[in-house]
């Protein structure tokens, strides 16, 4: 099944550009729930009340507003919400390219797909071209009355846009201390090491499943047919041991464990 | 503030009892849904059989098996599906640190040593710095199993939370144009193009949400103006207090 554009636009750099469709790279997997009411087993529905007088408040009569200290509020009229929107615009533009490694992890947030629409040249060329230069794009965009800030990128041959967080919202590791606590002993470090070399390999997405959503799906399917899957109780816990004597241990047993596969 | 979870990071067989903080402050600009008088509302659950509100202990949760039929799972059945080994975040393989594509990362969390479990903790973050490593992981937390990659940044460990291979499409699944050779001064072009804009380094500080500012600043304006604004009493409920995180984060990571 072919994926359906959610936006169009022009991809712009300096002056040239190429015309694109955007698409959601998730998939959404999580295995839904509603809400019931326990008597009828029925879908709930929900409405905002006072809840000091319990009465009902429509959609109409309810305002919204940014609390400036507790219990006060400025209240944002319609008007006023639409005054912040930014200007529609069809534009991508991005502004200037960095070396991917510079952005932390943190900053990424929801990834798009990018797909031609219409140059298909220029589009695939685009994506060669971030691959041999080892940059990302950093892109500004509106989109359904939202402005985004995103980081353009290659993978396998294809455009990607991951929108990222802004500057309020991350906490840097630089902004905190370094943990209290005693030092490893060079001996613990090597051991460490040659243990976390032995797990070492290659990225693979696909060497990860979520069994967890298998497992609860299987549940629901066996419940469905009236059976009633026994499940045993969660226990706790366990014990600690000196460091360099469970490191050694741990080597060993990868050790092992290599020999025989 | 307590920590978002608590729990054993392990690898080999050492464990490293540790706790979770978010690393992202949430917005600043939400907005509260006010009634007439400026009251905040408050959102109740009722049922289309006898329209009266639910308490939360009328309500269950259901998974949709047929159109309006409906299988009732409870949070201990959820709890009991997970077994232990499954909620420890167990580092089964590392891998080089910038091999892991962006479009996996969801969502960060600190971690911070859980008292007696430092000297492990540094061995742990001391290791994956030196080498450039990130560690993967899955785990189960509150109902969900969670795909994480652990780095080590200036000493202190860091979770991302990262979306499984089966929760993103492919360009085939979107049904994109195949691959197509394309004339190298094309190429080369665009390549011009990007050393021309380029940067040495990504400038995160300047990424402002302008949206955010502008509603901030009109807010400001509002109150200055005694325009709109409502007071209402709130012994009711607890106001929304602002966490200051990086105070949490220092005081935990000192040990305190």
């Amino acid at each position: 099944m072919a994926g359906r554009a959610i936006w169009k636009g022009l991809l712009k750099i300096g002056s040239t550009t190429i015309p694109v469709k955007l698409y959601s790279a998730v998939a959404d997997r999580t295995v839904r729930f509603h809400l019931l009411d326990d008597k009828h087993l029925m879908r709930v529905k929900q409405h905002m009340v006072n809840p000091d007088s319990d009465e009902e408040v429509t959609n109409q009569e309810i305002k919204k507003g940014y609390e400036i200290e507790p219990g006060k509020f400025v209240i944002l009229t319609d008007e006023d919400l639409e005054s912040l929107e930014p200007k529609p615009s069809r534009e991508i533009e991005v502004s200037e390219f960095v070396p991917p490694e510079s952005i932390n992890q943190q900053w990424y947030e929801r990834p798009y797909y990018i797909g031609p629409d219409g140059d298909v040249q220029g589009y695939f060329a685009l994506a060669e071209a971030l691959e041999n230069r080892k940059r990302e794009g950093i892109a500004r965009w509106v989109m359904r009355n939202k402005s985004y800030i995103g980081a353009l990128r290659s993978q396998d041959g294809y455009l990607v846009l991951v929108t990222l967080r802004n500057a309020a919202e991350v906490i840097s590791a630089r902004e905190l201390p370094t943990p209290a606590g005693r030092a490893p002993s060079a001996k613990e470090l090597n051991m460490a090491e040659q243990l976390v070399g032995m797990l070492e390999g290659e990225f693979d997405a696909s060497e990860f499943e979520d069994e967890y959503r298998k497992r609860v799906m299987e549940f629901i399917e066996r419940k469905a047919k009236g059976q009633a899957p026994k499940l045993s109780a969660v226990k706790t816990k366990r014990k600690t041991t000196s460091l360099d004597s469970v490191l050694a241990k741990s080597l060993e047993s990868l050790k092992k464990g290599k020999r025989a596969a | 503030m307590r920590p978002f979870w608590s729990g054993t990071l392990t690898f080999g067989l050492v464990s490293v009892p540790v706790n979770l903080f978010p690393a992202n402050r949430p917005s600043r600009t939400s907005l509260r849904m006010l009634g007439d008088e400026g009251a905040p509302l408050a959102r109740r659950y009722f049922s289309q059989q006898t329209e009266k509100d639910l308490d939360a202990d009328e309500l269950v949760r259901g998974y949709e098996i047929t159109k309006g039929k409906y299988v009732v799972v409870t949070d201990e059945e959820l709890d009991r599906l997970a077994p232990e080994k499954s909620r420890d975040i167990d580092l089964r393989r590392f891998v080089k640190e910038d091999s892991i594509p962006p479009v996996h990362f969801e969502r960060g969390y600190f971690l911070t040593p859980e008292s007696g479990s430092e000297k492990a903790y540094k061995l742990l973050a001391e290791t994956m710095e030196k080498n450039g490593l990130a560690g993967l992981a899955t785990f189960v937390m509150r109902g969900k199993e969670y795909l994480v990659a652990i780095f080590s940044d200036q000493g202190i460990l860091r979770a991302e939370t990262m979306r499984f291979a089966d929760e993103l499409r492919s360009p085939e699944d979107l049904g994109l144009p195949k691959k197509k050779k394309v004339p190298v001064a094309t190429v080369r072009k665009f390549e011009k193009l990007i050393s021309a804009k380029s940067k040495k380094e990504f400038a995160g500080a300047k990424l402002q949400d302008e949206q955010a500012q502008a509603m901030l600043k009109l807010v400001k304006k509002k109150e200055k103006n005694r325009s709109n604004v409502v007071k209402v009493e709130t012994e009711e409920r607890e106001p929304a207090k602002v966490i200051d995180l990086v105070a949490v984060l220092k005081k935990s990571l000192a040990g305190k």
